[in-house]
């Protein structure tokens, strides 16, 4: 897909939305662009783009986030530093918004700005095995309320439909009639899929855009 | 079986909890437990349920004992801090024989202490927490799929007995995401013929009190009590064994630290030490048993735990203090690491059965 200057990733909590942006600015880099990703999550505490911030570091992307991220401290504030994504316009941004309405209101102050310039993808990431966004209309209305919320419309949808590590080919192919049914009812294009790199191969000729996934964190030990 | 779904621990614990009948949540948010809150927010008005953000987590503990005593299956969730507050409509719950679920997902403390995960409520969950002498059933999940199925069993164990059953996580176990069958059977119903129900004239009103002023009703209360604690002892030890049979170094670990410890065990093997692990389920009833055989079995004993040394005790009470018992810990959010779990193996290897 062409690279709008910003993308921002939002959906219901544990979608996935993270790991995508990580990955998306990691893909954006490699394809020769200057790109800052920002970490707007300051719902959730625990898993945040900070995890990622070595590699990202590494690769040359420049980290925005909470200085309060990963510290014991459950503030939610963000830094004015955040201003960049909207007032530099010579580098893609990549957003990262905190889960559900609750993790979109963070959002609104720099809708104005993002809506005026009017080059931004504002995409939705779902996944049909999380019980709360298991079916197009509970996806909708997680995403009218994240809408009202960040005062910002949907552009499309990502797919990153998947079982954690029992996620297998056949898992990602009985979700893509979901997704169509999410962009039916939504009227928005399906972006692309995310998959994990070992299940690119397999499935990049089955399914548009395939767009594979290196797992940045992991913290789970094997049972 | 269903099909799975990819949940976080704690909303695996709401959804059972409303899969087996639960249709009454009162809690405060805090963190790392919140999504407990915020699912049952989202779910509890569509399935016809009552979901009640309380002003405080007394006032929680306070609907849980309101709603428990006209018999509804009901719980509350939280986080340490929370429980401490939650601590003395728990020991009324204990003392008006009342059941219900409480979830304590734990995080560093004493105090505030910080929102990284934490099993330093050990002493608090099984030793009491509140005043009197009472004993809640503790269960210790270790994945995401336990921490459905112990909801379940929590339920079914509290209605039993007419006791509080608590899920003893920790922030790891409530934010990690693993797929999970919830297809949960069928659920176990128990009558409760003391519940407030009113007596639409057809019977003498029953009482629910914790209040008995004669010392001689007092005692008799407790030693009843005691009673079925003993029956609840014999009855509901829940633990797993992992490769004891010929296990020389037997290490004891529940939760997030039973999955650290497996694979230092795996590894341990590798390195051609025969080490295995017990994990308790039921933290109460402790898994006392099971150890005192081993002890007879295995050179030394290591509790690996996310404390300054709580289980510990039951462990070494448990084997009667026949073999050593090895503390390997971190506190404050940290998880111990399977390389220095290895090295405590390795190091009691060497040391056998000698202090």
């Amino acid at each position: 897909m062409e690279h709008k200057r910003v993308t921002l990733f939002a959906g219901h909590y544990g979608s996935g939305k993270t790991n995508i942006a990580v990955n998306y600015a990691l893909k954006l880099k490699k394809d020769g662009e200057k790109v800052v990703i920002a970490d707007l999550d300051i719902v959730n505490p625990y898993f945040r783009t900070k995890d990622s911030k070595d590699v990202l570091e590494k690769n040359g992307i420049k980290l925005i986030s909470s200085e309060f991220a990963n510290s014991n401290v459950d503030f939610p504030a963000l830094p004015q530093e955040m201003y960049e994504v909207t007032d530099n316009k010579s580098e893609f941004a990549v957003l990262d918004i905190g889960g559900d309405d609750r993790g979109a209101y963070a959002l609104g102050r720099y809708t104005p700005s993002i809506k005026e310039e009017n080059n931004y993808e504002m995409l939705l990431v779902i996944n049909k095995y999380r019980p709360l966004t298991a079916d197009a209309e509970s996806v909708v209305e997680i995403m009218r309320e994240i809408e009202l919320a960040g005062g910002i419309a949907f552009t499309g949808i990502v797919n990153n439909s998947n079982l954690g590590e029992e996620t297998t080919a056949q898992t990602v192919l009985n979700s893509v009639e979901y997704a169509s049914e999410v962009s039916r009812i939504t009227g928005l294009p399906v972006k692309m899929t995310s998959v994990q790199q070992s299940l690119y191969d397999e499935l990049k000729d089955k399914i548009d855009n395939v767009f594979p996934l290196k797992l940045q964190h992991k913290i789970t030990q094997e049972v | 079986m269903a099909e799975k779904v990819l949940m976080k621990g704690n909303e695996a614990i709401a959804e059972a909890a409303i899969r087996c009948g639960c249709l009454h949540y009162f809690g405060y948010p805090i963190t790392p437990q919140t999504e407990v809150a915020a699912y049952m927010a989202k779910r509890m008005p569509k399935v016809g349920g009552t979901f009640l953000q309380a002003e405080s987590e007394v006032a929680a503990i306070n609907m849980v004992i309101g709603v428990s005593s006209t018999g509804k299956r009901v719980m509350t969730s939280s986080s340490s801090p929370g429980v401490s507050l939650k601590s003395e409509g728990i020991s009324y719950l204990a003392g008006c024989d009342l059941p219900a679920l409480v979830v304590n997902v734990q995080r560093g403390g004493p105090g505030l202490g910080g929102i990284q995960p934490s099993q330093s409520d050990y002493f608090q969950s099984t030793k009491g927490g509140g005043h009197g002498d009472y004993h809640n059933i503790v269960l210790a999940p270790a994945s995401v799929q336990e921490m459905a199925d112990l909801t379940v069993k929590g339920f079914e164990l509290a209605d039993k007995y007419s006791m509080v059953s608590m899920i003893l996580a920790d922030g790891t176990m409530g934010q990690m995401m693993e797929p999970v069958d919830l297809e949960i059977g069928e659920v176990k119903k128990y009558e409760k013929p003391w519940a407030l129900t009113g007596t639409k004239m057809e019977r003498a009103h029953n009482i629910v009190n914790s209040l008995f002023l004669s010392p001689e009703e007092l005692e008799k209360k407790n030693f009843e009590r005691y009673d079925k604690y003993k029956v609840v002892e014999e009855n509901e030890v829940m633990y797993e064994e992992y490769l004891m049979d010929d296990a020389d170094i037997c290490l004891v670990a529940f939760g997030i630290s039973a999955r650290v410890s497996k694979n230092a065990v795996n590894e341990a093997r590798k390195a051609g030490i025969k080490a295995g692990l017990i994990r308790p389920i039921t933290l109460w009833p402790f898994p006392k048993k099971v150890l005192r055989e081993a002890a007879d079995k295995c050179k030394a004993f290591i509790c690996v735990e996310m404390n300054m040394g709580q289980m510990i005790e039951d462990v070494e009470l448990a084997i009667r203090c026949k073999k050593p018992v090895y503390l390997c810990n971190r506190t404050g959010g940290m998880i111990p690491d399977p390389a220095d779990v290895l090295k405590m193996i390795k190091d009691v290897n060497e040391k056998g059965g000698n202090e």
